[in-house]
């Protein structure tokens, strides 16, 4: 079977320790880690981890096995197995001195991206979107100059319901 | 014993330790191992465990046994484990001593051995400053424990050893370690101990799914070649009872894996032995042909099926086990019953019809008399003789330990078991220097059997120094050393696979073991001969107290069948026997 890209969301206690022991999980057993992300959950004392994973079906079926055998994981779901919604933020500094600032904020605009921050000779643009988008931004951006880049990992939720 | 059964046996114990008095740390952490009814803690004191050493001192109700080294006191608590059923439990300080249970922790993790490990750690106030003795043991340990925790208030120290007790003994069960701060086992707060336990997140499946079961009984109703795969977790399940009802009413012939021994009877006419690496020719023949392989309790280890890809290649696989990881994680499985391997055999039991096995058991009842395991006998005293005598002389009965190599696989063969939970041996790690230690415990256990320590003479040397509390406290294990001065195993594989290279196995310059026997004060004996072998096993088992018995054996001696690494297991060397 291909491997696919799989998004997971995982309701874990928000203990000590809980994101070293998912983490240490998918390095032991040979899963891969496309991005991460951490945050409080809508329940007091629950956190969501939202995992960006590459593999097969077999391999997601291991994952989430896997997963559950970590008596802090309450809940693992495969969110791209649904309708969902995906959102990643990055902010992008860019070379730009004072002529060629217009030019850029074109491009940011119709990427409907925002100017966060002006200095002397660069610009920080901050993008939100799926992967596709953010990356997308980012290569349009290079051409300029990126100065430096920071992502925040992928937040996902199912549609609807 | 659960807490309940406690109660009901001890009375008048149980109401004076649920006094809620305010007392330390340590003490709650004495007073709930004692409700979680723990008889027997294996340990070593140090700076981090002073103030629980300390509640020890005087109090007649806790049993703690001193070892010469943590990884004896964790294998020790093992054997304890594997041998009673109950949670082995131990003690270490912080730093070394928390990582001198790390291989012990590790070994029981891979044959799922319910194990309650307590380490000291340095203030809490200190922790993450490198202070002395200070490691970071739940971190060390995290990928090979059940569950962790680092106890940061000692008012959540009852709770937590509950817990612990709870998620080690249920499910796959595991060892989960407790770390305290030396700050909290001194602290004080009233005692309370808690009986319910609610861990979110923590729900074994034990209620096997009906329609799978269903399922499994159709296809071993239309099965002509079916075959059993019967592992550790039948043996801690304590569904030996119920494997062999559901193997009477099946007619499937049932192999044990190297875990599952004693959990199916040896004296049966349907057992084919062991499968795998070092199997035997009917049970590796048997899977390989098979058309329905029902693995039980066993999570189709590298060592059982060898090359995966030509793994019972005419076979629809069922599998029934409590983990649900472990189902379609080696083999492709067509029926999975995710649950307690007892009561999915229970319920089993009630609609299962025999198969269509007729043939396939006369076939293989005729190859287990073609190909039946042996070994070329000869004047010089053979470690599979040894290990035969043995066998007789304690008619099965023993409860036997092994160290990790070739004698390891000799008992595995000639020692025949008919009994759940009398064979100890550390399967999944292969942990040289378990078997001694790990027979102290079996023996703290079950006071009234005879504990036979099979070892070799190298794994003997790696925990050699637990002679002493052999002697001091008479615990009147047999211990064999299996002599051949070399690491046969390694021997072995030097042998066939390295083109007779040997590289680093000559264990000459060994000590004498019976003089290191007598200096700790524990008897020692030697046999170079059939003849004096004889003579001093008898003398052994007639010797009230732990004995050490040298056996030096023949040198050159290999394990057969073998399938080297890469082999489907029916390609096996047969030796020149």
């Amino acid at each position: 079977m291909d491997a696919k890209k799989h998004t997971i969301s995982i309701l874990v206690n928000n203990q000590p320790g809980v994101l070293q022991r998912v983490a240490s999980l998918f390095g032991r057993r040979g899963f891969n880690i496309e991005s991460i992300t951490v945050g409080k959950s809508e329940e007091e004392g629950l956190s969501r981890m939202i995992i960006v994973t590459t593999g097969d079906n077999s391999k997601l079926e291991q994952i989430s096995k896997q997963l559950y055998k970590v008596v802090d994981v309450i809940k693992v779901i495969d969110i791209s197995a649904n309708p969902m919604v995906e959102r990643e933020l990055a902010l992008i500094k860019v070379n730009a001195e004072p002529s060629i600032r217009p030019e850029i904020i074109g491009v940011v605009e119709t990427f409907r991206a925002t100017i966060v921050d002006i200095g002397p000779k660069s610009i920080m643009v901050q993008v939100v979107g799926d992967s596709e988008k953010v990356k997308a931004m980012v290569e349009l951006l290079k051409p300029y100059g990126v100065i430096q880049l920071t992502r925040t990992g992928v937040a996902a939720m199912i549609r609807g319901v | 014993m659960s807490t309940q059964t406690f109660k009901e046996t001890n009375e008048e114990l149980y109401n004076k330790l649920m006094q809620p008095d305010v007392i330390s740390g340590s003490e709650i952490l004495l007073r709930s191992l004692l409700l979680e009814g723990v008889d027997c803690v294996f340990g070593y004191p140090g700076g981090a465990v002073l103030y629980i050493y300390d509640a020890m001192h005087g109090n007649p109700d806790f049993n703690h046994l001193l070892t010469r080294h943590e990884q004896g006191a964790i294998h020790a608590a093992d054997g304890y484990a594997r041998s009673t059923g109950k949670v082995g439990v131990c003690i270490a300080t912080s730093g070394p001593g928390a990582t001198n249970l790390v291989t012990g922790i590790a070994t029981a993790y891979m044959d799922s051995v319910p194990l309650v490990v307590i380490t000291g750690n340095v203030m809490s106030t200190a922790i993450g400053t490198d202070a002395f003795q200070e490691a970071d043991i739940t971190g060390i340990t995290m990928p090979i424990t059940k569950h962790s925790y680092l106890v940061r208030d000692v008012k959540d120290l009852s709770k937590t050893v509950h817990e612990a007790f709870h998620i080690a003994s249920t499910g796959r069960k595991g060892p989960v370690l407790i770390d305290i701060p030396k700050d909290v086992s001194a602290h004080k707060t009233q005692f309370t101990y808690d009986k319910k336990i609610n861990i979110r997140g923590y729900n074994p499946t034990v209620t096997p799914n009906k329609l799978q079961v269903d399922r499994l009984v159709k296809a071993i109703e239309e099965a002509k070649k079916p075959v059993i795969l019967a592992g550790g977790g039948v043996v801690y399940a304590g569904a030996h009872e119920e494997l062999l009802e559901f193997v009477n009413k099946t007619k499937i012939p049932t192999i044990t894996t190297l875990l599952g021994i004693g959990g199916f009877p040896s004296s049966n006419d349907l057992w084919l032995g062991m499968p795998g690496m070092h199997g035997t020719y009917t049970a590796n023949k048997a899977i390989q042909n098979c058309d329905l392989l029902i693995g039980i309790g066993a999570r189709f280890d590298d060592r059982v099926t060898m090359k995966v890809e030509g793994f019972a290649p005419n076979a629809k696989i069922a599998h029934i086990d409590v983990d649900p990881a472990e189902v379609g994680k080696v083999v492709e499985t067509a029926i999975p019953c995710v649950g307690d391997v007892k009561k999915v055999l229970e319920m089993a039991n009630q609609k299962a019809k025999a198969a269509q096995s007729e043939e396939w058991i006369e076939e293989l009842q005729q190859m287990k008399r073609d190909f039946p395991l042996k070994y070329k006998d000869s004047d010089n005293l053979k470690p599979q003789f040894v290990i035969e005598m043995i066998h007789e002389t304690t008619n099965g009965e023993a409860i036997v330990t092994t160290d990790v190599g070739q004698h390891q696989m000799w008992s595995a063969q000639f020692y025949r078991f008919n009994h759940p939970r009398s064979w100890i041996t550390s399967g999944g790690l292969g942990t040289m220097g378990f078997g001694f230690p790990a027979a102290i415990g079996a023996q703290k256990g079950n006071p009234d059997r005879l504990v036979v320590s099979i070892n070799g003479d190298g794994g003997m040397q790696m925990c050699s120094q637990e002679l002493a509390i052999c002697a001091i406290n008479n615990i009147p294990v047999k211990i064999v050393v299996i002599n051949n001065q070399v690491l046969g195993m390694v021997r072995q594989w030097q042998e066939i696979i390295y083109d007779h290279r040997y590289s680093h196995i000559d264990l000459s310059g060994s000590p004498d073991f019976v003089k290191l026997a007598e200096a700790y004060g524990v008897k020692g004996l030697r046999a170079t001969n059939k003849e004096e072998a004889r003579q001093v096993w008898q003398e052994a088992l007639d010797t009230p107290g732990p004995v050490l018995i040298d056996f030096v054996v023949e040198k050159h001696e290999n394990v057969f069948p073998m399938v080297t690494q890469g082999s489907t297991i029916d390609d096996m060397l047969m030796g020149d026997s």
